[in-house]
């Protein structure tokens, strides 16, 4: 709905909003210093409600917490949508004003129904009627999420069925009320902010469907740009599968372990005619590439920007030299070039920051001075006179609205494509813990008194059923793959919900059993859900007392 | 903090315990079976964390069910209140009442602090060790007793407030039913037989009001004259006519009372009452907290309690009235957990005043409510001070917090509070009946009411005696019978471990605030200990000493440290090896002294060094040590 993707809030109003809901992420853990600033408003007094299939260390702040089944969220929000529009919760001035598409939203959501959502979800209508109350009530009110919402095949419709909610009861655009997406790397927003991404370029333009934007960025450039997005990583996927993309250059990403699907993975990637990975570790990825180039590491080896989760954008200096032999990723990408044919000299990260504020609006206020002198600025920011906004979209509270309305989707409930069977009883959902980091390239080097490495993590019903012990191996296999890891029992987890991390992936190999069902707007594989079949494995039988011959001794 | 629960289970006796006091588990994530409803929902945060408050008294629960607080029953206890198992921990090893090592159902703490070991304590317990056997220690490195098969042990413990019947002793029997008694007269054998579970020859403690009856008296009037169990008894001698007249008043003429009658409190700082009323019934934010500081635990302190077991609905009365004068709804009896009679008495008090309509909703039909909860200490000397109190109330460490902000701003829960301690509040009552202009003639010019002292030690009629301010301490000498036995007096301790000795020369200190202050003395809590010429006083020194150095919460290094370097360096000093000669201990423990009294957070670290400072100025105790 709104254009450029990131955050609407800044911490602050963070701290000082009434209602938190943090949907589909487990802030306390994998987004730790974020949580900090929910539990400033927790003690400030906010009310907090978490909505995650397991009651994670997050869930256990919260004042309540709505365990959903798996890829339910959508009848969760639409029902709540449902009761906020039944009890006259709804912010009908913000609608009229600010929003286009209410009249079929609310046939949208009418078949939604407590009952109905308590079916799909599993969550009792009582309790989901509470949070909507409290949510449509909250003078200020918050919604956060992450993977959980994200990584499904209906990602998009996910985050839309929740901006739905924002724009129902005009939580959003006012200060302490946004919806934000919560960035699980301290530059996931910088990157999309730089045009990482296949369908918008520096400051989130679409040259594809702004001739004048495409041509500023072919003149600044001298080149011209066909009007077609790139593809993303599961599209890059496919494309290899069909011989169409030959030749791979990765920089930072190690796909050969945090891809869905793993075994595809390593085989499309072992097939390229030519593989190229820039790092700043020998990851599983870079071992099978044709050429490594050792990077510099950007927080402390390099010069730059950074944005945060509440898109300030600040400044990161070089403090150390990198190791021998490794570069600053911007020295390797211009002697590309340049061996390519195209010099760009050797430019500082101050002339490509002032490049970028050249060509993109919202950063053209940025200077190196002011980044340094006010610690940092929140986008947009459009000239040097501009602050910069703590929370977007307060346009749509100017009357009448400035720029196009905010229009409601009208998304459906559509469970995750691979239910458990009777072949495979289990849901398993994937998620990541305090202190490993994703297929923990960055966090393996390190010891931690919290890691406890890869297990399977499971009900204490399910494990008395299958008369497991905390710490008995067991197989865990899918449609896709099998593997082998020590069970965990954990009282977050209720009966037929198990648990794993792709942390350990050069022990346990997750992703061999999640699916690669991807949305097909977002390009996010449904990691949060496939079935597995869960089998103890027995301990060989204890031998024999007698002394035999070591015959079968190699 | 996260929750990270154990997996240590409880028993099926502490789970009882726990669940009678806080009621059967709401949810499976409440410690109970899980149940469908627990696979997609729990309810958390504000509500469950508010409970923190119960930490305490469901520690007590278990404690007094089965003896000691096992992991299990920490855990249970952890996931009943949503508190971090570590967190709890912590709370639970900082009470001496509570124990987290295993521990027998009967035990005896057996006191041998200043004053009982003016009545033979060390001698006692060295008979004990012969004949019962050595005192039960449970150390973490299996370096420990065995429980005996009888399960019952006896403690070494602090001043248990009976100072007046010493050597005291105090039984807690665990178990459904469990029984507590403070006794007094301590010898083997009754030792023996409360170990045995036979508790005949002991009963509880009588106040040992020697001026009982007397015309005179103003806070001890009744005690030791009226039936404490008695609500009518208490009418028939004025009580609840101090209400009356408050609630006829109305709300700032009480405190308007209490300012002309200009009282100070008597819990040591000596800060006008009615200033404190007044700041918090001006402080907007709601509610209002009204606590009575109980928790006496002064070494040789035990005034408050004759008066809370002796005229408990005097305690209510006026706490109803402090409660109405600044707009409390919730009051606290924060009582020391060493004193079970008071409890038992306040407790009836309080269900009688609310059966009767003195005490919730719409008192006396004046359209205010108030209700009054008595919160037991756990053993720990710090939680007398208010800061440390309010951390107690809320289920944390009872460490005392800084100041500002002061308790008429924040104070228990963050919210304005009035915090008094027994005898100052009583004092109200009188205030209100020979109103403030009179009572403040009472008494010396900056000193207005009478005084409850606290006599004990080598003196013939140990007890609580009541004065009006400026009386010397010739006159309580003389009052209580003079030394024992007619022996020659060595020296008096004033005020109480935190206070300091005075000479036989000097009984003509006037007992008054500015008195005290004159002769460089403190009033303290009342305590009056007086030594003859057979005790030793490096012994009472040395007991001092420890006591602080046991009782120091820990917080704040000049204390922690502090207290365990005097100690470390009287100990030197009383076996002859002195470290660079008798004068440099002295001048290190100066050195010691002044760093406690300056950088302390509470006063705690701020008057451990003041006996000691006594023993060396006033009385030279190391002078002839410090001359070799």
């Amino acid at each position: 709905m709104f254009g450029a993707g990131g955050g609407t809030s800044s911490y602050r109003e963070v701290e000082e909003t009434d209602v938190i809901f943090l949907w589909g992420a487990n802030a306390r853990e994998n987004h730790p210093i974020f949580f900090h600033h929910v539990l400033k408003a927790v003690h400030n007094g906010a009310r907090l409600y978490a909505m995650d299939p397991r009651r994670t260390v997050s869930a256990q702040w919260a004042d309540e917490w709505l365990g959903l089944n798996v890829g339910s969220d959508i009848a969760l929000s639409n029902a709540m949508a449902r009761e906020i529009i039944h009890a006259g919760l709804a912010n009908e001035a913000f609608i009229r004003r600010a929003t286009t598409g209410f009249d079929a939203y609310r046939k949208g959501v009418e078949r939604y129904t407590l009952e109905y959502a308590e079916q799909e979800t599993g969550v009792p209508a009582d309790v989901i009627r509470r949070a909507a109350h409290a949510y449509a009530r909250a003078d200020r009110a918050m919604i956060c999420w992450t993977l959980g919402i994200t990584e499904h095949h209906n990602a998009v419709d996910n985050v839309l069925s929740l901006i739905n909610l924002a724009l129902l009861t005009g939580h959003v655009g006012r200060y302490g009320s946004g919806v934000n997406p919560l960035r699980g790397q301290n530059n996931v927003q910088g990157g999309g902010d730089m045009g990482a991404i296949p369908n918008r370029v520096v400051g989130f333009q679409d040259w594809t469907t702004d001739a004048a934007i495409r041509q500023k960025f072919e003149k600044a450039w001298g080149v011209k740009l066909k009007p077609e997005y790139g593809k993303n990583l599961t599209q890059m996927f496919e494309a290899m599968d069909h011989g169409e993309m030959r030749a791979l250059y990765a920089i930072g990403e190690n796909p050969a372990q945090s891809e869905a699907d793993q075994n595809r993975t390593e085989r499309l990637l072992t097939g390229l005619e030519h593989l190229v990975v820039q790092d700043i570790f020998l990851t599983r990825t870079a071992e099978l590439a044709s050429v490594v180039l050792p990077a510099s590491s950007s927080w402390c080896e390099a010069e730059g920007t950074v944005t945060n989760s509440e898109r300030r954008v600040q400044r990161l200096r070089k403090a150390l030299e990198p190791p021998k032999g490794a570069r600053d990723d911007m020295w390797i990408i211009s002697e590309i070039a340049r061996r390519l044919g195209c010099d760009w000299g050797q430019p500082s990260a101050e002339e490509v920051w002032n490049e970028v504020r050249s060509l993109a609006p919202m950063f053209a206020g940025m200077s190196y001075a002011r980044l340094d002198k006010e610690g940092g600025l929140h986008w947009p920011c459009y000239d040097e006179n501009h602050p910069g906004e703590l929370f977007l979209h307060w346009r749509l509270w100017k009357d009448p609205i400035e720029g196009p309305p905010a229009p409601f989707s009208v998304v459906e409930h559509d469970p995750p494509l691979e239910r458990p069977d009777a072949e495979y009883p289990f849901q398993l959902t994937t998620g990541r813990r305090l202190d490993s980091y994703n297929t923990g390239v960055q966090t393996g080097g390190f010891t931690s008194p919290l890691r406890r490495g890869e297990s399977l993590d499971m009900s204490p019903e399910d494990a008395a059923r299958l008369g497991l012990m905390d710490g008995d191996p067991v197989r865990v296999t899918s449609r896709r793959g099998s593997l082998v890891t020590p069970v965990r029992i954990d009282r977050s987890l209720r009966a037929g919900l198990v648990f794993m991390t792709l942390h350990f992936q050069d022990e346990v190999k997750t992703n061999v059993l999640t699916v690669d069902y991807t949305d097909p707007k977002s390009g996010t594989a449904e990691f949060k859900a496939c079935a597995v079949r869960v089998e103890a494995i027995r301990a060989a039988p204890v031998r024999a007392a007698a002394p035999r011959a070591p015959d079968s001794a190699p | 903090m996260d929750l990270h629960l154990l997996n240590a289970e409880p028993t099926a006796e502490e789970r009882e315990a726990v669940d009678a006091f806080l009621g059967a588990p709401a949810s499976g994530w409440d410690g109970g079976a899980r149940i469908s409803r627990d696979n997609h929902t729990a309810a958390g945060g504000h509500a469950a964390r508010g409970r923190r408050h119960l930490l305490l008294p469901a520690f007590h629960a278990v404690q007094s069910r089965v003896g000691w607080i096992s992991e299990g029953a920490l855990n249970y206890v952890c996931e009943r209140l949503t508190i971090p198992p570590a967190d709890a921990y912590g709370v639970a090893t900082f009470y001496a009442l509570l124990s987290t090592v295993p521990r027998p159902k009967r035990v005896v703490h057996v006191c041998d602090d200043i004053a009982c070991r003016c009545k033979g304590a060390e001698k006692l317990c060295a008979e004990l060790e012969r004949k019962v056997g050595p005192a039960y220690h449970y150390g973490p490195d299996g370096d420990h007793h065995e429980i005996p098969e009888d399960g019952a042990v006896w403690l070494r413990s602090p001043c248990l407030g009976l100072c007046d019947q010493a050597p005291a002793a105090l039984v807690t029997i665990a178990g459904t039913s469990p029984v507590e008694r403070l006794f007094g007269d301590v010898t083997v054998a009754k030792v023996s037989e409360v170990l045995r579970g036979e508790l005949r020859s002991t009963s509880d403690p009588h106040p040992r009001i020697p001026q009982a009856g007397d015309d005179s008296l103003r806070l001890l009037r009744r005690v030791d004259v009226v039936d404490p169990s008695s609500l009518d008894d208490y009418r028939s001698r004025g009580g609840y006519q101090a209400l009356r007249r408050a609630c006829d008043m109305g709300p700032e003429a009480v405190i308007r009372e209490v300012s002309d009658a200009k009282l100070l409190g008597r819990g040591g700082a000596a800060f006008p009452t009615g200033r404190k009323w007044d700041a918090v019934a001006k402080q907007p934010v709601r509610p209002h907290y009204l606590i009575c500081n109980a928790d006496e635990s002064e070494p040789g302190t035990f005034k408050d309690r004759a008066i809370m077991e002796g005229d408990p609905f005097a305690v209510v009365e006026a706490m109803t009235i402090a409660a109405y004068a600044t707009s409390c709804e919730q009051g606290y009896i924060y009582l020391r957990g060493e004193y079970p009679l008071a409890h038992q008495r306040l407790q009836h008090a309080i269900d009688t005043a609310t059966n009767r309509g003195f005490l919730g909703t719409n008192i006396l039909g004046h359209g205010f409510s108030f209700e009054i909860e008595i919160r037991k200490g756990g053993g720990a000397y710090i939680c007398g001070e208010e800061t440390a109190i309010f951390n107690s109330i809320e289920g944390f460490r009872g460490e005392p917090r800084n100041k500002p902000p002061f308790p008429v701003q924040s104070g228990v829960f963050h919210k304005p509070t009035v915090i008094n301690n027994v005898e100052t509040l009583v004092n109200v009552l009188e205030i209100l009946r020979i109103g403030g202009p009179a009572y403040a003639k009472i008494g010396t010019e900056g000193s207005a009411g009478t005084r409850l002292f606290c006599l004990s030690g080598c003196v013939t009629r140990p007890g609580t005696y009541e004065v009006p301010h400026g009386a010397t301490l010739r006159r309580l000498l003389e009052m209580a019978g003079g030394v024992a036995g007619g022996r020659p007096l060595q020296a008096i301790l004033l005020g109480g471990a935190a206070g300091g000795f005075v000479r036989p020369d000097e009984l003509d200190i006037p007992l008054s605030f500015e008195g005290a202050r004159t002769a460089q003395a403190t009033l303290g809590s009342g305590v009056i200990m007086v030594f003859d010429d057979t005790v030793d006083l490096m012994d009472m020194i040395l007991r001092i000493a420890a006591f602080f150095r046991d009782e120091s919460c820990g917080q704040c290094v000049p204390c922690r440290v502090g207290t365990v370097r005097q100690e470390e360096a009287l100990y030197r000093l009383k076996a002859g090896r002195a470290r660079g000669g008798a004068g440099a201990e002295v001048a290190l423990l100066e050195e010691i002294g002044l760093a406690m009294k300056d950088a302390s957070i509470c006063g705690l670290g701020q008057t451990a060094y003041n006996a000691v400072e006594s023993a060396v100025k006033r009385l030279k105790l190391f002078e002839k040590a410090a001359a070799k």
